[in-house]
Order: C-alpha cells, then sequence, then structure tokens
C-alpha cells in the first residue's frame, strides 16, 4: 500500500489505522476485516446470550459480560484500526497505552470513592446528614 | 532551521540503509528525517480519538455513579428493550465493516467502489441513528426523558453523546463522498479519508462499552 508509507526502511513508524502489508494484496486486506467482523458477531452474540440465559451462575455474568466487551474491543482494535505490536506501531500503542491508564484511574477511581463516601453515609443518623447539608 | 540540517544530513540518512537486510533486528537508531505527514496527521488524530474516549470515560463513570439514583422512577431494567440493542449494534458494527471496504478502495484508487461502500456505511449509520431517535422518543413519551431523574440524566448524556458523534460520523462521511467525488484521492483527502476511518472505528468501540456497560448490564441487574 500505501500513501505516504516507505517500505525502504526509512520510515520505521505506521500511521494509526494504516497497515502494514510487505506482500499482501486486495484479498489478504479483506480477509482481515472479515475474519474482524466474524470475531465481534460472534462475542456480541455471547455478550447478549448470557445477559439473558439462566443457564450460567448468575454471579458471574456481569464479569463475563466485562471480560467479552475487553475482548471485543481488542478485536476492533486488532482488525479494524490495524493496532499492532510491531516495531513500526510502538508510538501508538504507548499512546493507547497511556489512554487506557488514565480511562482506568478516571472510571476506578470514581466508583471507589463514590462506593466509598456511600458506606460512610450509611451510617450516619439522619439529623446529622441534614445538618450537613447547607 | 531544520531545512538546513536536513539537507546536511543526507549522509546519515543514508548510512542506516545500506541496502543489507535489516529485518528480524532492532531498527539502526538513525535520524531518518521527519514522518511523512500522512504519519503525523494520523498520529494527531489518534491522540485526538484516545482524549474523546477518556471523555467518554468520564460520562460512563457518572452512569455508574448514578446508576441507582432513580428517585423513584423506572430502572434500567423496566426500560430497556434489548431486541431493539441487538439491531442497534449489528447496524454499527455492519457499517464499521463497509468503512473498512472504503478504507480498501480508497487505498487502491477505485472510486466507484469507495463510493457505494461509504453509501453502504451512510445508510447503515442513518439507521443507527434513526433506531435510537426512536428509542429517544419513546421513553420520553412514557414518562422518562432526561429530567425525570439522574439516573436518566446520565443515561442520556452517555447515549446521546455517542449518538452525536455518530451525527457528526455521517456528516463528515458525506463531505468525504463529496470531496473524493470533486477532488480524487489526492493525498490531502487520503488523509481525511484515513482520519474518517479511525473515528468510525472509535465509535463502535465506544458503542461496545455502552451495549454492554449500560445495557446489558442494566437489564441482567
Amino acid at each position: 500500500m500505501s500513501n505516504g508509507q516507505q517500505t525502504d526502511g526509512k520510515d520505521i513508524d505506521v500511521a494509526p489505522g494504516d497497515e502494514f502489508e510487505g506482500d499482501g494484496g486486495i484479498a489478504i486486506r479483506v480477509t482481515g476485516y472479515v475474519t474482524g467482523l466474524g470475531l465481534a458477531i460472534l462475542l456480541t452474540a455471547t455478550s447478549f446470550f448470557v445477559a439473558g440465559t439462566n443457564l450460567v451462575w448468575q454471579p458471574s455474568i456481569p464479569v463475563a459480560l466485562v471480560v467479552l466487551a475487553i475482548a471485543q474491543m481488542g478485536v476492533h482494535l486488532v482488525f479494524f484500526l490495524h493496532i499492532t505490536t510491531g516495531p513500526d506501531n510502538a508510538n501508538n500503542v504507548l499512546a493507547l497505552a497511556f489512554g487506557v491508564l488514565i480511562v482506568v484511574l478516571l472510571m476506578g477511581g470514581s466508583l471507589w470513592i463514590m462506593a466509598n463516601l456511600n458506606h460512610n453515609m450509611m451510617n450516619m443518623p439522619m439529623d446529622q446528614m441534614m445538618r450537613m447539608q447547607p | 532551521m531544520s531545512e538546513l540540517s536536513y539537507a546536511g544530513d543526507d549522509r546519515d540518512i543514508l548510512l542506516g540503509r545500506d541496502g543489507s537486510d535489516r529485518r528480524g533486528q532492532a531498527p539502526a537508531p538513525v535520524w531518518s528525517g521527519p514522518a511523512s505527514k500522512r504519519i503525523v496527521t494520523g498520529y494527531g488524530f489518534w491522540i485526538f480519538i484516545l482524549s474523546d474516549i477518556i471523555m467518554f470515560s468520564a460520562f460512563f463513570a457518572s452512569y455508574a455513579v448514578l446508576l441507582n439514583q432513580t428517585a423513584g422512577g423506572p430502572s434500567g431494567h423496566q426500560l430497556f428493550d434489548l431486541r431493539h440493542v441487538v439491531f442497534e449494534t449489528a447496524l454499527l458494527l455492519s457499517s464499521s465493516f463497509a468503512c473498512g471496504m472504503a478504507t480498501i478502495a480508497a487505498d487502491q484508487r477505485n472510486t466507484i467502489w469507495f463510493q457505494s461502500a461509504m453509501a453502504v456505511t451512510c445508510v447503515l449509520g442513518l439507521g443507527f441513528l434513526a433506531l435510537e431517535a426512536n428509542e429517544f422518543a419513546g421513553l420520553v413519551a412514557r414518562g422518562a426523558g432526561p429530567t425525570r431523574s439522574a439516573f436518566l440524566s446520565a443515561f442520556f448524556t452517555l447515549v446521546g453523546c455517542h449518538g452525536l458523534h455518530v451525527s457528526a460520523g455521517v456528516l463528515w462521511l458525506l463531505t468525504m463522498m463529496a470531496q473524493v467525488f470533486a477532488k480524487g484521492f489526492r493525498a490531502d483527502i487520503s488523509r481525511r479519508i484515513l482520519c474518517f476511518a479511525l473515528f468510525w472505528h472509535a465509535l463502535d468501540i465506544i458503542w461496545i462499552a455502552i451495549f454492554t456497560i449500560v445495557y446489558l448490564l442494566g437489564s441482567a441487574a
């Protein structure tokens, strides 16, 4: 391919979303997208099945759904956005890793703090809670 | 400045590419000039997408915190219709796939395939938006609008923000079709197509989080 991507060894980076292909043609690229679509359909169908079924142990369902969602995000990243572990993708992966770190801190931190607050307010007598309001 | 030193460094660039096969080895630490414009543009847009995802994560966090604050109103379990969500997911996923086909066609400079794949992407995206608008209108008609409770405010903010992104994506998509029609696959147009594809695929990734956290966990709980 591609548009501004020199393969003679001068450029060692690939733009995010661009595919580095040594000798693959259109057929190989289309196969990549079809594989991604198939895996995504499989994971989505599993998610919806697990959410509505009585066949699995109920407390495991939320964990299973989260795991399936993360797996499907991985499928999208690899097959649709072409984020790989190759050296030409190091910058893209590092930016992604930093983004994931912030997302985890933001969501995990918010949930942790709010759960903690809820827990502590639970034991507070009602009149004390009233007095705390401005 | 860079112009000057760059011209003088031509010999250094050549040092790294002496024709020997360097596959399997670490790339030689040689200053090989500035990255191509396509890489710089794509990387910058990648940073934007990641910050957009961080913004969404704030909405997800507020939704999770306000999940049980229904103010005596309906909860997600009573409101969400999963059959609806299956169709929305299928439409968005297949439009992501069609967008991938458009990317390949753009790389091959194939105008007919590009325009048809983009048209399919557009129709599927509009179908998604129609389903979502229908769902929102149904909720508001049942008295479960964004003003009913903190839970519903957070729900409409999160899912509506994704819907706004898809709407903006559809406008961008139509712009790209028009630009390819008018100007062909120039280098700058190709860069915009690259960025659009990144944007569209990223929206699908955010939708995965929405249908899992909002709809599936909401109706399972």
